[in-house]
């Protein structure tokens, strides 16, 4: 009996392609790139468990630090009177309508320092804010 | 005459050998650039600017105090935090149209507002107000 011997196939991936996909990979990364971040404050966010994602772009997100200390940073500029935060804020609303704030609040401090962000905030008409936190609760 | 040799067509072509590379190099500083933050947070509206008050009608209305020890209040009973979102829980289901009014101290803890917050949100809650603290 004959086998019939079969042809060698030739095995090689294709690499036609291999430009289309490395281009698709490199618009994701460049369309989910935000080059703005600030480093802010380092704070010890309060935990919870019914945290969400900030809705849409980042680009309408404005982050605010408060730390320990009563110290206070939006995105890159440190406040030094509590009381500045409102020109800042709605300046920045002006530019943006869309303005989300992200309060990213050390959780020792006292609600009457919290409050007082509220009222600034409040002022200056930036009403959507995302408490931020980190998972974790129950305690 | 002859005015020197008539030129050849040259072929001009742009070499495309190494394109991939260079996207390569791009996409590595775009991956490298990249931080996909996974931050999240707990949504709140803040009353707008002013002292408008917006009568609510009582029976829509759960006063909701917490103080500096971190006890809360709820219409006047005193509850466990952990019972928060049971209670308001039942309340939205008996009335949906339930406005939570919540109220800190100015000594009150950061970290207990956010648990009762997120209490609330685990309750389902809307419709949350939140009142100037006691001075």
């Amino acid at each position: 009996m004959k086998f019939q011997k079969k042809s060698k196939v030739n095995v090689s991936i294709p690499t036609a392609s291999m430009p289309d996909i490395i281009f698709m990979l490199l618009i994701f990364f460049m369309v989910a790139t935000v080059i703005r971040q600030y480093s802010g404050l380092k704070v010890d966010l309060p935990q919870a468990e019914k945290i969400q994602k900030v809705p849409g772009s980042k680009r309408h997100v404005v982050t605010l630090w408060a730390d320990r200390n009563h110290r206070v940073v939006v995105d890159d500029i440190a406040i030094k009177k509590l009381t500045n935060l409102r020109s800042i804020m709605y300046q920045k609303l002006v530019n943006d309508p869309q303005l989300i704030v992200a309060l990213k609040i050390d959780k020792r401090n006292k609600m009457g320092f919290v409050n007082k962000i509220h009222q600034e905030l409040r002022k200056a008409g930036t009403l959507k804010v995302y408490y931020f936190a980190v998972p974790g609760g129950e305690f | 005459m002859i005015l020197g040799k008539r030129k050849k067509d040259k072929e001009v072509e742009i070499p495309s050998a190494s394109l991939p590379d260079i996207v390569f190099l791009l996409l590595v500083f775009f991956l490298v650039t990249t931080s996909i933050d996974t931050e999240k947070g707990l949504d709140l509206v803040l009353p707008p600017p002013g002292n408008v008050e917006i009568k609510i009608p009582k029976k829509n209305l759960a006063n909701m105090l917490v103080n500096a020890q971190g006890q809360v209040l709820l219409d006047g009973k005193e509850i466990n935090i952990r019972d928060i979102a049971r209670i308001i829980k039942q309340k939205i289901a008996e009335n949906d149209k339930l406005v939570i009014s919540l109220k800190t101290d100015a000594d009150t803890d950061y970290q207990t507002y956010i648990t009762v917050l997120d209490q609330l949100k685990k309750a389902g809650a809307k419709k949350i107000s939140l009142a100037e603290p006691e001075k």
